[in-house]
């Protein structure tokens, strides 16, 4: 493909894949690969720019349906390799896409330690609440009760809150979309992708094959967006108030934002002073640097 | 003197007694004397307590092992003293704080060294005047001016401040004048080459391999005996510019690796074999996106959490395994310090040019051994090659498939960021474009065309790895094969072997798979009696030379108690096998210097 050579500005249609998705029909993740399509081409981002990374599972499959640089790497993995990526090169814009069970899951160490570290990555958590490309098994953001093929007699585990978790590790952009919602998904997505941290975005992405207590109308019966409540997301305290309700009422839009913060690449010593990448750099080291070091070591 | 000046002294005592500031003065002291250095220190996993014993063994000529002897011993605790006193022959020293400290039975001939530390230092409280006061004693029975030695202490202490290095001095004056008093130097004093040396661990070796080759990132989760990798990486990083990260575990570990070597840096993280297994999973990922990464397996003793700070060569095949499915990668086992920095470099070239992960094999005999090396053998320059690399725009605005099935199979590899070449790399089978045939459209005619595309990659790749060859005497009476870290141990073994009249040869394999199946079998085609050394139980090698040659060997020296061999563990081995003294074919030395 030859878009980066165009003048006229891209649009969500030049980040469309290779593929088709093979998702179900109806399946919440088409949206938040339509929300993400469209956030990238309103930031003028171009696809050689950005890096989509990715996990296992349904929503992992994101990378091959979105025209940007991609890495479909390991269940669970995927935080720990955009990490990787946006360290070795800062100057890309890394997004990274997965599932529940990719994310709060197997993937629970990274999601805690990225955080921490505030590396400046976009994830996008499309979590439907179970599993799905494994038929349909409770996942860590399932609810209490809910019966799956391998809690038959429901669930006893109290899910995940991915939002005060976000919180309370560190991430330094914590958002919550939904589907239904793309407006929203889109301002979230470029506020994401701006801020300068890590920023979480927590997608109630229904699985309209397995799941059929979080359905898209279990969603819009409860969902008040954040936006409509004056709701200060500098206030963390307020943010994680908001994000313990379920029952009733559930919070959408940006929960908490701080930018005070500085991202992991930012406060990397060897990067100082507007450093070019190390994936780029040469890599011979000088005679100098070698007889200095031999010399510590007479 | 026709053998040369060679001899070992240990330092024994418990974690926390400060061993490790003698030991460095004393190596210092060494090299700088242009004398050669292999030190290996018998540690426990712990930070206070426990039994220690750092053996050095200083040589006019290389030192390929810590060899056989304990020359000197300086017991910094009545332990040290019971345990190993015995171990001592005639004209061997034992230095000790005769304050508190009791030498038992002893042969005729070994020099008691006690030394009344506190008359002599008039303190008491201060518990590591026995150990500078031991430096003392040490330099008079070496020969040594003590000037040789005051400028050792300055240089140790000078960052402390004028009153430590005053003090440090007055203390070792004080052990030296009454060595000088009341023992017997060397007849043979410590000699001098002209040439000083360097002095480096393993560890060190293989950073500064890395850092020589290029690597920009680095990225590690603490495991001995793997750590000093981490401690190297991290003291330069920021005077070589390499990016160094220390990861929540090794999983995070290696897929941050494959991540950061997938935007064109190069890339290296080192563990253990616990650490290594959690590696696993991605080592597979990097084969299957086709990314160079270097993956360093410091071997420890195991299985699992195994003997954290003792040394085995126990997870060969761990590495050949590594990771589900049948790919293609690199192995290596490098043979020593100065090897294993040389390797790195050459590692770097092939896992570009192949684009494929390549696990180096060290333990923890080399990874934690201080050796000397001279200064300019540490040649930081090497060629770096990088392949099929696409960093930079080239005006070529495609159509790029990543996977390209070309003749060699290696594809170009653009990184992220180069217009005109976005794609997607997957763990996923996918096709020459990157895209999955794993799920949706499985596809069996272009998964063998992958397949076989990866696999031909490394078609050539024997053409570019020296060849173990055997070395030592014609028409031997028997062949020993060894592989990574033993071949310096072996070398000496033959050397006594010589002396009696053996007639030996060796093959060191350092090059592990791809294995060069054709010249080993050429090698050892024409063996007598060829006997197998590995630091394991089940002879991991004996089986991967079976399974790559069909070469079953006559017999088997194996050693997994922890400790590293020994030269004479190994002629003594020779000379049973030779001798028909070997019931099952396994000889399993004992270790007589229990640690």
């Amino acid at each position: 493909m030859t878009i980066e050579l165009r003048e006229k500005p891209l649009t969500a249609k030049d980040f469309k894949g290779k593929v088709d998705p093979d998702w179900c029909p109806g399946c919440g993740d088409f949206a938040l690969l339509r929300a993400t399509q469209m956030s990238v081409a309103e930031l003028g981002l171009s696809p050689h720019e950005i890096v989509c990374v990715s996990g296992i599972g349904c929503s992992s499959n994101f990378p091959g349906y979105f025209n940007s640089y991609g890495m479909h790497t390991l269940h669970g993995r995927a935080l720990a390799v955009a990490t990787g990526v946006k360290m070795a090169n800062q100057t890309l814009t890394v997004l990274v896409t997965g599932g529940d069970g990719d994310g709060y899951g197997i993937g629970g160490n990274h999601f805690t330690h990225t955080a921490r570290r505030n590396v400046d990555l976009t994830y996008l958590v499309m979590n439907n609440q179970i599993y799905g490309l494994t038929t349909g098994q409770v996942s860590p953001s399932s609810s209490v009760g809910m019966k799956t093929k391998s809690t038959p007699f429901g669930n006893i585990e109290r899910p995940v809150n991915p939002i005060t978790s976000a919180i309370m590790n560190g991430a330094t952009y914590v958002g919550r979309g939904f589907s239904g919602n793309i407006k929203q998904l889109v301002r979230l997505i470029k506020g994401a992708i701006e801020h300068p941290g890590f920023a979480v975005i927590d997608v109630f992405s229904p699985c309209v094959t397995f799941n059929r207590d979080n359905t898209y109308d279990f969603f819009r019966q409860r969902i008040v967006p954040l936006e409509d409540e004056g709701h200060d997301p500098s206030d963390w305290r307020s943010a994680c108030e908001r994000a313990m309700e379920w029952d009733d009422r559930i919070y959408t839009g940006l929960f908490y934002q701080d930018q005070a913060v500085q991202s992991l690449h930012a406060l990397e010593p060897i990067l100082d002073g507007g450093a070019p990448p190390v994936s780029h750099v040469p890599e011979a080291i000088t005679q100098e640097q070698r007889d200095r070091i031999v010399r510590r070591m007479m | 003197m026709s053998q040369g000046f060679d001899f070992s002294i240990a330092i024994g005592g418990a974690a926390g007694q400060g061993i490790a500031t003698p030991g460095n003065i004393l190596a210092r002291m060494f090299v700088r004397r242009g004398l050669h250095l292999n030190a290996y220190n018998a540690y426990q996993s712990i930070i206070r307590g426990g039994h220690i014993l750092l053996t050095m063994r200083v040589r006019e000529q290389e030192a390929l092992s810590h060899g056989d002897h304990i020359h000197l011993l300086l017991c910094l605790n009545q332990d040290t003293m019971t345990r190993h006193l015995r171990h001592l022959g005639p004209g061997a020293y034992a230095v000790y704080n005769a304050d508190n400290i009791t030498p038992g039975e002893h042969r005729d001939g070994v020099h008691l060294c006690g030394m009344p530390v506190t008359e002599l230092t008039g303190d008491a409280k201060n518990k590591l005047a026995q150990n500078t006061a031991a430096l003392g004693v040490i330099a008079h029975v070496l020969g040594l001016d003590f000037e040789v030695l005051e400028s050792a202490l300055t240089l140790q202490f000078q960052r402390k401040g004028e009153a430590v290095v005053s003090s440090n001095v007055a203390v070792a004056r004080a052990g030296y004048e009454y060595s000088s008093a009341n023992f017997t130097p060397l007849a043979n004093p410590l000699p001098e080459n002209p040439d000083p040396l360097a002095v480096w661990t393993g560890n060190d070796a293989l950073a500064m391999g890395g850092a020589a080759a290029g690597v920009k990132f680095y990225c590690a989760y603490p495991m001995s005996p793997s750590t000093g990798v981490l401690h190297w990486m991290a003291k330069n990083a920021r005077e070589l510019g390499i990016m160094v990260r220390q990861v929540e575990d090794e999983i995070g570990v290696a897929n941050m690796a494959v991540g950061a070597a997938h935007t064109g840096a190069r890339t290296m993280c080192a563990t253990s074999g616990g650490g290594f297994a959690l590696m696993t999973e991605a080592i597979g990922s990097a084969a299957m996106m086709e990314i160079p990464v270097v993956f360093i397996n410091v071997m420890r003793a195991g299985p699992s959490t195994g003997v954290p700070t003792k040394t085995e060569q126990g997870d060969l095949w761990q590495a050949l395994g590594a990771s589900q499915g049948d790919f293609e990668r690199i192995v290596v086992a490098p043979q020593d310090a100065h090897d294993a920095f040389g390797t790195i470099a050459e590692v770097f070239n092939l896992v570009d040019r192949y684009q494929c992960p390549a696990i180096v094999l060290s333990d923890l005999l080399i990874s934690e051994g201080t050796f000397s090396v001279p200064p300019d053998d540490i040649d930081m320059s090497p060629v770096i090659e990088r392949g099929k690399l696409i960093r930079e725009s080239n005006g070529d605005a495609g159509p790029y498939n990543r996977y390209v099935d070309t003749a060699d199979g290696v594809s170009p590899r653009a990184v992220p960021g180069v217009p005109g070449h976005v794609h997607v790399v997957a763990t996923d089978e996918h096709d020459e474009e990157g895209i999955l045939i794993s799920d949706e459209f499985t596809n069996p005619i272009k998964r063998r065309q992958m397949v076989e595309k990866r696999a031909r990659k490394l078609d050539d790749y024997l053409t570019r790895v020296a060849a173990p060859k055997v070395e030592g005497d014609e028409d031997p009476e028997v062949t020993l094969v060894g592989w990574g870290s033993t071949a310096g141990v072996i070398a000496e073994a033959m050397e006594q072997l010589r002396a009696d009249g053996v007639k030996v040869n060796r093959l060191a394999v350092k090059w592990i798979l791809p294995f060069h199946a054709e010249a080993v079998t050429e090698a050892l085609s024409g063996a007598r009696k060829t006997l197998i050394i590995e630091n394991n139980h089940s002879g991991q090698f004996h089986r991967y030379l079976r399974s790559e040659t069909g070469i079953t060997a006559d017999g088997h020296i194996r050693k997994y108690d922890g400790e590293p061999f020994m030269p004479h563990h190994i002629a003594d081995g020779v000379r049973a096998h030779l001798a028909g003294n070997v019931a099952d074919g396994v000889f399993v030395p004992d270790q007589e210097i229990l640690v």
